[in-house]
Formats: C-alpha cells, sequence, structure tokens
C-alpha cells in the first residue's frame, strides 16, 4: 500500500505529477521540475519532506548507545540542538543507512532516517539499543517541510512568533531550535538541508503542517518537487541512499570517509571491517563526472577507465550547468582518459572534484 | 493541455505523423507524452539519409527524469531533422505537435498509415491511460 503525508491532497491541489516514492505518494514536480530547481538556487522553495522517518532515542545511555551504533562520533555534538551527519553501518562496514542525529538532550537525541529504509532502520536500532536500555520511539505524527535558497531563512523568519526571531536567525549551521511559528504553532528548526542552499528543515506537527505550508507559500515561497531536489543534492555533491550507497559498499567507497570517526577506543559497529578494508586497500573510489558534449549521464551506465569498468550511481542533467554531471564508483588508480557508454556509444567525460554547485554558483572548475 | 490536431495519425507510443502536401511524413511526440517526460533537455536526433523502420527506434528524448526511445510510425528515408531541438530541446515541451516535431521521413510503404491510431482513437487511449 502506497502511504500519504499529510500535505497530499495540498500537492494534488497545486496540480504535482506524483509518483511512488520509497512507498510513498510524493510529487516529483508541479509543471516544471527545472524552475523549481532554479527558484531553490535563486530564491527559495520549499519541499514536503515528511515520508522522512523521526525517531526519537530517550535514556540515560543513549549517548554511549551512539558512540556505538554510529561511523561518526556522537562526542563531537557537545551543545544543544546541534546536528551531526553519520553513517549507520553493518558489522561488515557496509552503509545500513545515513542519517542526521541532533543532541536535544543528555539523555534524548533525535534521528532523522530515510524513508525507504525505515523498516530495517528501525528493526536494527531497537535490537542494539535494548542493551543499552534506551528507548526507541519512532514519531510518525510529525510532518517535515524542509525550506531552501538564498531567501529561504529570512522568509522563514518573517513568520515566526517575534520573540523567537533573533534566536532562529542567529541558528548557526547544522543546528536546530524549538520555535514558534504562524498561529503559535511549535516547530523544531534545523539550519539543514540536502540541496547546497542555506536553509531550514523544519519539523512541525502533522495537524500543522498545512497551514505551515500556505504561510511559506504566501510569503513567496515556491512549492518544488522530489525532482527538483534530486538534481539539487547532485549538484551539491550530496550523496543519495540506495543509489550511491547501500550495504554492499563502505564509506570508504562512497567518498563518505569524512564522516567516519576513528577515535582511539570507540567500538562502534563496523569499525574492525572499516580497518581491515583501509589497511588491505580500498578497491573502489567514488568520483565526480562532468559530461561536457551533448546527452545525459544516467544511473546504471558503463565508465571505462585504464584500470577496468565502473559505474555511474546518480547521474542527471544539471540545470545550474547546463550539462550532465554524475557520481561513479570506479577502480581505483590512475583512471587515464575516462568515458562513458550511452546506449553503446563511447563518450569522453571529465572526472571532477565535487560538489558541482554551492550557494548558487558552478564550483571551480567544473 | 492542448487539442489533439486532427490530421495526425499515432503509435501506441505516443509518437505523431503527420502526411505532408508532398507526401513526405512528419514525426514528433504527442503532448502528452512531454507532458509525461517533464523538462526535456537533450535530443538525439537520426542521421539524415539513414534508414528508418516503423516501430523501430529512430531518436532518443531526454527529460531530467529518463532517455526514451522514440519509434518511427513509418518505414523509408530520413530527409530532414528538426536542427532547432539541439539547442532547444523544451520546445517539444512549448509545441509538441507543431515547431516541436523531430524528423521527417519519406516513407517507402504508405500502407503503413493505415496501421496508426487516429486522433480520436489516441485521445481516448491517452484518456484510459490516466484512470
Amino acid at each position: 500500500m502506497t502511504e500519504k503525508t499529510i500535505l497530499n491532497a495540498t500537492h494534488r491541489a497545486l496540480g504535482a505529477r506524483m509518483v511512488d516514492f520509497g512507498g510513498w505518494d510524493m510529487p516529483i514536480n508541479y509543471g516544471s521540475q527545472i524552475e523549481e530547481h532554479h527558484a531553490v538556487r535563486r530564491d527559495a522553495g520549499m519541499f514536503d519532506v515528511s515520508h522522512m522517518t523521526v525517531v526519537d532515542l530517550h535514556g540515560a545511555r543513549t549517548r554511549e548507545f551512539l558512540r556505538h551504533l554510529l561511523a561518526n562520533n556522537i562526542d563531537k555534538l557537545k551543545v544543544h540542538g546541534k546536528a551531526l551527519y553519520s553513517c549507520m553501518l553493518d558489522e561488515r562496514g557496509g552503509v545500513i543507512d545515513d542519517l542526521i542525529v541532533y543532541y536535544l538532550g543528555e539523555e534524548f537525541f533525535r534521528l532523522v532516517v530515510n524513508a525507504g529504509t525505515r523498516a530495517k532502520d528501525l528493526a536494527w536500532i531497537e535490537r542494539r539499543a535494548k542493551a543499552f536500555d534506551v528507548q526507541v520511539k519512532e514519531r510518525p505524527e510529525f510532518a517535515m517541510i524542509a525550506v531552501q535558497g538564498p531567501n529561504a531563512r529570512a522568509k522563514v523568519l518573517g513568520l515566526l512568533h517575534e520573540v523567537d526571531r533573533p534566536r532562529i536567525e542567529k541558528l548557526g549551521k547544522f543546528s536546530a531550535a524549538a520555535a514558534q511559528g504562524p498561529h503559535g504553532m511549535p516547530l523544531f528548526v534545523a539550519r539543514t538541508g540536502y540541496t547546497g542552499e542555506d536553509g531550514f528543515e523544519i519539523i512541525v506537527p502533522a495537524e500543522h503542517a498545512i497551514a505551515l505550508w500556505e504561510a511559506l507559500a504566501a510569503a513567496g515561497v515556491a512549492p518544488a518537487g522530489l525532482g527538483a531536489r534530486d538534481t539539487l543534492r547532485l549538484e551539491a555533491g550530496m550523496n543519495l541512499y540506495g543509489q550511491d550507497m547501500n550495504e554492499s559498499v563502505t564509506p570508504w567507497e562512497a567518498n563518505l570517509g569524512w564522516t567516519v570517526a576513528l577515535d582511539e577506543g570507540r567500538d562502534f559497529i563496523g569499525r574492525a571491517a572499516l580497518e581491515q578494508q583501509k589497511a588491505a586497500g580500498v578497491p573502489r573510489t567514488m568520483v565526480g563526472l562532468v559530461l561536457d558534449d551533448k546527452g545525459v549521464l544516467r544511473h546504471g551506465q558503463k565508465v571505462l577507465t585504464a584500470n577496468g569498468e565502473g559505474e555511474i550511481l546518480s547521474g542527471s542533467f544539471a540545470p545550474t550547468l547546463n550539462k550532465a554531471v554524475a557520481f561513479a564508483r570506479i577502480p581505483v588508480g590512475e583512471p587515464g582518459d575516462v568515458r562513458v557508454d550511452i546506449r553503446g556509444r563511447e563518450v569522453p567525460v571529465r572526472l571532477v572534484k565535487y560538489p558541482f554547485v554551492r550557494d548558487g554558483k558552478p564550483c571551480e572548475g567544473i | 493541455m492542448s487539442e489533439i490536431p486532427g490530421d495526425l495519425k499515432f503509435l501506441k507510443s505516443h509518437e505523431w505523423a503527420r502526411v505532408e502536401d508532398d507526401g513526405l511524413v512528419r514525426v514528433g511526440i504527442s503532448d502528452h507524452a512531454q507532458d509525461q517526460l517533464g523538462d526535456l533537455v537533450y535530443v538525439e536526433l537520426p542521421e539524415v539519409g539513414s534508414a528508418v523502420k516503423a516501430g523501430t527506434g529512430a531518436a532518443v528524448v531526454e527529460s531530467v527524469k529518463a532517455a526514451s526511445d522514440i519509434y518511427s510510425p513509418v518505414s523509408g528515408e530520413v530527409v530532414e531533422v528538426n536542427e532547432l531541438l539541439n539547442d532547444k530541446p523544451e520546445t517539444i515541451n512549448e509545441d509538441a505537435f507543431g515547431e516541436g516535431w523531430i524528423f521527417l521521413v519519406r516513407p517507402s510503404d504508405r500502407a503503413e498509415l493505415d496501421e496508426l491510431l487516429d486522433a480520436n482513437d489516441y485521445e481516448e487511449l491517452v484518456e484510459n491511460e490516466d484512470h
């Protein structure tokens, strides 16, 4: 059965094209995906991301539990409201999911995990939480709206209770705080995102989500679908679970090494396998590709290098760059001239460092 | 969405064919098809002079979302392609039945035209698809 977010009828009333996304009936666009993409790069756009799963962890040993559960080090979170991006690994070092964890109290942390991985994540977390007496509580009564773009923060701030505005305006990147929204609705406002633009991701009780969406629309925030979200995050160099990594891939092979903290003495799940792979030599690497010629790089296309074949993970036309870009996983070593097989034609591509786009502009060398 | 012109014939896979006064057959995709595909970003045109076969791939259109084969409604020789699409693939989104045509064929077997759906049949097909 397909699940629906509280905003489902709102999307349909706006004429959205709906698709199945991880078991959820979600808007892919409201007309033009490219215009929605540009709205986020140039002004402000909003995404219904209520399909994502909010999981609250409570208990005296929650921090200790997260030291064990996550590949990034939870002890980086020292200030209330701070957030951390991390992988959750299995014993073989494969990525079960990527997530954001918020520090809301010494006995209270909040996880936001992917929609498509909800069931296996919950099963995995619950099974391991028992030994730490940590209570795992899913929060399906929350909706979530991401407001992103150079003008996104200002437009959200205008809707907040005025006593909250200065505090939320000063909120640092990757931090969250509670605030009152329109009609006094309680919001959890996080300065995070998945687009490469500034903005907020707002968790709101489902019964207030439609009113918040409408207030944002009235403030000039453009509705944007998951199609634009995908091209925005690709340009911003952000991985998509299931496409760029899964259980068969370690963080080393998914360009997520920066999220792995091999701090002394911390025994997290998957650590031994990661150290072993690092010592033995990581066989594959994830790189960025740019196609200067006409055409579009797509998931699953074969990548040809001097060291053998790789494949395209996420690939798309990038509206900000007006050409196609992709992530690819290829064998390590000097790759030589790289080509991609597009319908039997070998097309030369450029290997680049990504992100491809940051804060509305193409990065150097793209 | 725009009206379906009555002089067009269709494949079930949403390509249209228009027989011009000189007997050549102009080919494009329907307005419904462009709407389904979303913003088009690239069109791979056939080569002028190449042979196409009815019901097989002759061109490719790529939207942000996906790549789709375009089947030729008739067999024959490609005599012209819409070069405008090289720089402005979005022309198909804007005017699928007019400026957004893709290629022009000199048909080798005019009887193939009788196998195609007429505008009414096609309209019905699209309506059933939507439900």
